[in-house]
């Protein structure tokens, strides 16, 4: 039956087959390679790809949370929001860029410069990112808008909030916002997780001292998109947390009122609670508009602000430096009696002027004083009394009593734009000017000129400090219901120096630190402060309040900014007749009421001449002012505590 | 023999239909039915052309490897040069009348379809050399002047293919040619041979390839080099298969590829799509569906008792493995994309068109299991 040919074809086929299972083995070993790809992939790394997927899919865009609001003492809101009406774009939405921007320039006002920017920003960012075109249009603009929206493709009329400041007068202290900068993003940590364009942040004043928590957290729009960026639908929106909301101390009433008063010179106003350090006033003329800032500045407002010689941009009250002049008597006074080195009856006699090593010392009174004593020295402000003491005490003593009363260092957290100022001793000089201390600037500086400089905010605190009996306070500006019975604490430490504290009052939790050895001299300069301000030959005695609910204790002072020369000394130039830029800066610091002193307030006119002319009727006005809504102001504090 | 032959000349249509092999005929309708759900993930969930036109497709061929299972295996085997010189026939007509699209010349316009006769000659080339092979002695097998005419027709095919240009397809054709070649005891040191030749001639030929197949080839080697150009589809694969997870997505879920990430994904991607929306257990399924399929088409080739249809049996097996695991390493990022489809899963009529004809004449085979054919 088997033929040769079948036999060949029976072992063709047992080749076949062994060939074919040498094939299958292999085929297996594939399959294997494959369904581990499988494993490897679908199961050990499905979190990464999953990610990976998720990552392709969705796309977010994050939305600018709501600013807080900055309020007063008497919860009036001093930095607020107002609705905004924006224009925002889409590029990748529009089919043709140009020819919308030649039609949104017939809809809206929107400069040629304006648009060059856009451009440059639209070829920097993913097609897919909202750029804004406009931040603040008129409602005309935003419904004119919103009736051609068809013919704009990719644009997107947006209602949104921004910042907003009813009123100019507490511009410096509260500050402004802005857009972002380049520099803003490098060196503020926590604008990187923030970030949103187009957002406005804190530049300045308390916006940038709070920025970081007033902002709020951002939220977003998570959208799914394909693979062309394009959206497909909202997977998720969070509308981010608007900021904190703040309180602060300041009174916007006397804010206001202040501002009125200051209008038209360089000048500023400090006005304090003597014992919480509640900042009731801070005011900085002239002022400028922060709602100018909020929307991108106009390029001649600003250059009207920095070519102004008056400085509005400068917050005076806590970055301008000035010398103290007669206002630091009330320190030389006292560091000299703490020290032992004068009796309060100690007298020397005022001729107008001293000679010392052949240099000549003048005292404003040219004809001088006669026999002077502490009291008098500090009524008549008498230059060479002064001069006397200090030479005596020395600058190092005198400067420790100083830095005490909170002179040449900030006094306030938080604000940039603050400065320290200086006050001098030998040391000091050495290590700053290198030279040695000369006896004649301790002679200057004896009536705070020369070397010292500060802020109208440390002169207010220094008076504070001074008025509440020499207890050491911590000037504030945020509200803070802690401490409010501060006053009772002084009254019952003064009262029983030896007792330990009641329950009650310790609950304040109060460090409670004498600036003094003895009070009984803290009481003679305040008494010397009073005789200046309402006895007759005072320095301000002019601008004295009879009724005794408004009574105040100050002190003049001028702050040099040229000596006189002899010929113009001979000549009795007044401050009056000098150019403007060259005359001196007034001063006046003063507390009140005398009889139970509740506030402390230091004024500073720029070129005013002298502090007994310009500054103390100012100071007048706003002692008035402040004493009069004291009462509103203890109700408002007493509600607070109650809710608390 | 005289008896044997009577007996099958004899098989009544009842014994035909008896004789059909239902677990492939069964595996095969499943894998088309899921490809037709894979087909309408990628249109998005709905009824539109890829879907239609699949289903068309799928339902006219799969008839028509029905039809073909009772053509007798005589007849292919006799008629088995005539096919594959028609194959080569369209095959120069696609140099001289072919459609070209995105670059290369593949297609043939007939009108109610377009046909891509390379798809067709992955078919042709096996069925003649299975009739070569079956029709030599064993003793010249291994002589030269008989290895000349099966390299002339493995070679003529792959340059037309491979300068259309379509590397992927040329690959796959010689891979089928070469498997029967394996298989009828041709000696391993001829493949070791011509192995080397090829390494020699390769960077001749890598100095014709185009640009773009070098940059793929060089892709795969490091997918990352170009993340946003030739590797996306390699990365944007591998993302769809490994989110997919355990038990994937869900169906019509998949968002790499319904959110446009996925390349290709009607064809050469569609694995990557089902593997996303049915996960691990998803791709797992469609690979025991292959793998019955393969072990069905190797079961007829050992039943069948012509050397004729045993080689067209194994080789087609394994040609049918080779396209199936060459396109799922591709898109698992195990080997560079060339561009070849999965069998039945993909759209694409020639590539149907083929497969289910060589799945009808394997089914032949099973019919006239016992029939000599010559």
């Amino acid at each position: 039956m088997l033929s040769p040919s079948s036999g060949n074809t029976v072992i063709k086929s047992k080749l076949i087959s062994r060939r074919m299972f040498l094939l299958t083995a292999a085929k297996a070993v594939v399959m294997f390679g494959i369904v581990g790809r499988l494993i490897s992939l679908q199961i050990n790394e499905k979190s990464k790809y999953k990610s990976l997927s998720d990552k392709n899919r969705y796309r977010e865009w994050k939305l600018a949370p709501e600013r807080g609001v900055i309020k007063d003492f008497f919860d009036k809101e001093i930095a607020s929001n107002e609705q905004v009406y924006q224009v925002h774009l889409i590029p990748e939405n529009s089919k043709d860029i140009e020819k919308l921007f030649v039609r949104l320039k017939t809809i809206l006002e929107i400069s040629d410069q304006r648009l060059l920017i856009l451009k440059k920003i639209i070829k920097k960012q993913k097609p897919w990112e909202p750029i804004i075109v406009s931040d603040n249009i008129t409602w005309s603009e935003f419904s004119r808008l919103n009736l051609f929206l068809h013919e704009l493709e990719g644009v997107k009329p947006v209602v949104s909030v921004a910042r907003m400041y009813p009123d100019n007068s507490s511009a410096h202290i509260l500050g402004y916002v802005s857009q972002v900068s380049a520099k803003d993003l490098q060196t503020k940590k926590y604008l990187k997780e923030l970030h949103v364009p187009g957002m406005s942040i804190g530049k300045t004043g308390l916006e940038r001292k709070l920025d970081e928590e007033i902002i709020g957290k951002i939220g977003f729009q998570r959208y799914e998109v394909n693979a062309f960026g394009k959206r497909v639908k909202q997977i998720q929106i969070n509308e981010g947390q608007a900021g904190k909301s703040f309180k602060t101390t300041l009174d916007f009433e006397v804010q206001r009122y202040t501002n009125e008063l200051l209008k038209d010179k360089a000048a500023a106003v400090c006005v304090m609670d003597i014992y919480n350090g509640d900042i009731v006033s801070l005011v900085s003329s002239p002022t400028f508009k922060p709602n100018e800032f909020v929307h991108g500045l106009d390029k001649d407002y600003w250059e009207s602000l920095i070519k102004n010689k008056m400085r509005p941009l400068t917050n005076k009250t806590i970055s301008g430096l000035y010398p103290p002049g007669s206002t630091i008597k009330t320190l030389v006074a006292l560091s000299a009696l703490e020290n032992g080195i004068i009796k309060p009856l100690d007298t020397f006699t005022c001729k107008g002027k001293i000679e010392l090593y052949g240099e000549k010392f003048h005292c404003w009174e040219k004809d001088g004083h006669g026999i002077v004593n502490l009291r008098k020295g500090i009524q008549r402000s008498c230059d060479v009394y002064f001069y006397e003491v200090a030479r005596k005490l020395g600058v190092d003593r005198l400067s420790e009593t100083a830095k005490k009363f909170g002179l040449g260092k900030k006094v306030l957290k938080g604000f940039i734009e603050e400065r320290p100022g200086v006050v001098p001793n030998t040391k000091w000089k050495k290590k700053f000017i290198g030279q040695n201390w000369y006896l004649g600037e301790t002679l200057h500086s004896g009536i705070g000129q020369g070397y010292f400089q500060s802020t109208p905010l440390q002169l207010c605190l220094m008076t504070a400090q001074i008025a509440n009996g020499g207890f050491e306070i911590k000037p504030r500006i945020l509200f803070d219901k802690k401490n409010d019975n501060l006053k009772n604490y002084i009254k019952y430490k003064n009262d029983n120096p030896n007792e330990p504290l009641p329950t009650d009052l310790l609950v304040s939790n109060f460090e409670l630190k004498p600036l003094f050895k003895n009070q009984e001299h803290i009481n003679l300069i305040k008494d010397a402060m009073y005789s200046s301000s309402n006895e007759p030959g005072g320095t301000s005695y002019r601008h004295r309040l009879e009724d005794r609910k408004f009574t105040f204790a100050g002190k003049t002072g001028s702050s040099q900014i040229k000596r006189f020369t002899e010929e113009q000394r001979a000549a009795e130039v007044k401050q009056e007749s000098l150019p403007y830029k060259d005359r001196d800066h007034a001063l006046f610091v003063a507390f009140a009421p005398y009889d139970d002193p509740k506030y402390s307030i230091s004024v500073l006119v720029e070129h005013g001449g002298s502090g007994g002319k310009t500054a103390a009727p100012i100071a007048k006005k706003v002692i008035k002012k402040v004493l009069e809504r004291h009462e509103l102001r203890k109700k408002a504090n007493r509600h607070i505590g109650e809710n608390v | 023999m005289f008896r044997a032959r009577s007996i099958q000349s004899s098989l009544s249509f009842k014994d035909k239909i008896i004789s059909l092999d239902y677990v492939l005929i069964f595996s095969i309708f499943i894998l088309g039915l899921v490809s037709i759900l894979a087909m309408y993930s990628t249109d998005g969930g709905e009824l539109k052309y890829h879907t239609n036109s699949h289903i068309i497709r799928f339902f006219v061929f799969f008839i028509m490897f029905l039809i073909l299972s009772f053509i007798q295996i005589r007849f292919w085997h006799s008629q088995s040069y005539l096919i594959y010189l028609i194959f080569f026939i369209l095959l120069l007509g696609v140099k001289y009348f072919g459609l070209t699209s995105s670059g290369s010349k593949r297609w043939l316009d007939l009108y109610f379809m377009n046909l891509q006769p390379s798809e067709l000659m992955k078919i042709g080339l096996i069925l003649f050399l299975a009739k070569y092979y079956h029709r030599i002695s064993i003793e010249n097998i291994n002589q030269l002047r008989f290895l000349f005419l099966p390299i002339v027709v493995l070679i003529a095919p792959l340059i037309l293919v491979a300068t259309q240009p379509d590397l992927g397809t040329a690959l796959l054709i010689a891979a089928g040619g070469l498997t029967v070649a394996w298989l009828a005891g041709v000696r391993v040191k001829f493949f070791a041979i011509s192995g080397l030749a090829f390494l020699a001639l390769l960077p001749i030929a890598i100095s014709f390839l185009k640009p773009y197949q070098k940059s793929r080839i060089l892709t795969f080697l490091n997918p990352e080099r170009d993340p946003l150009g030739a590797g996306y589809q390699i990365i944007q694969s591998k993302i769809a298969i490994g989110s997919g997870g355990l038990f994937g997505k869900g169906f019509l879920q998949g968002s790499q590829s319904y959110l446009d990430y996925l390349p290709e994904k009607h064809t050469d991607f569609i694995f990557t799509l089902f593997s996303e929306e049915f996960g691990f257990f998803g791709s797992l399924f469609i690979l025991l569906l292959y793998a019955v399929i393969v072990w069905r088409i190797v079961k007829i080739g050992n039943v069948t008792r012509s050397n004729f249809g045993k080689l067209y049996c194994y080789s087609f097996a394994t040609a049918f493995f080779i396209y199936v695991v060459v396109n799922m390493m591709m898109v698992l990022g195990l080997l560079p994309i060339v561009g070849s489809p999965l069998p039945i899963m993909s759209y694409g009529g020639s590539s149907m068109m083929a497969i289910m004809l060589g799945l009808g004449i394997v089914m032949s085979c099973k019919v006239y299991k016992d029939t000599p054919v010559n």
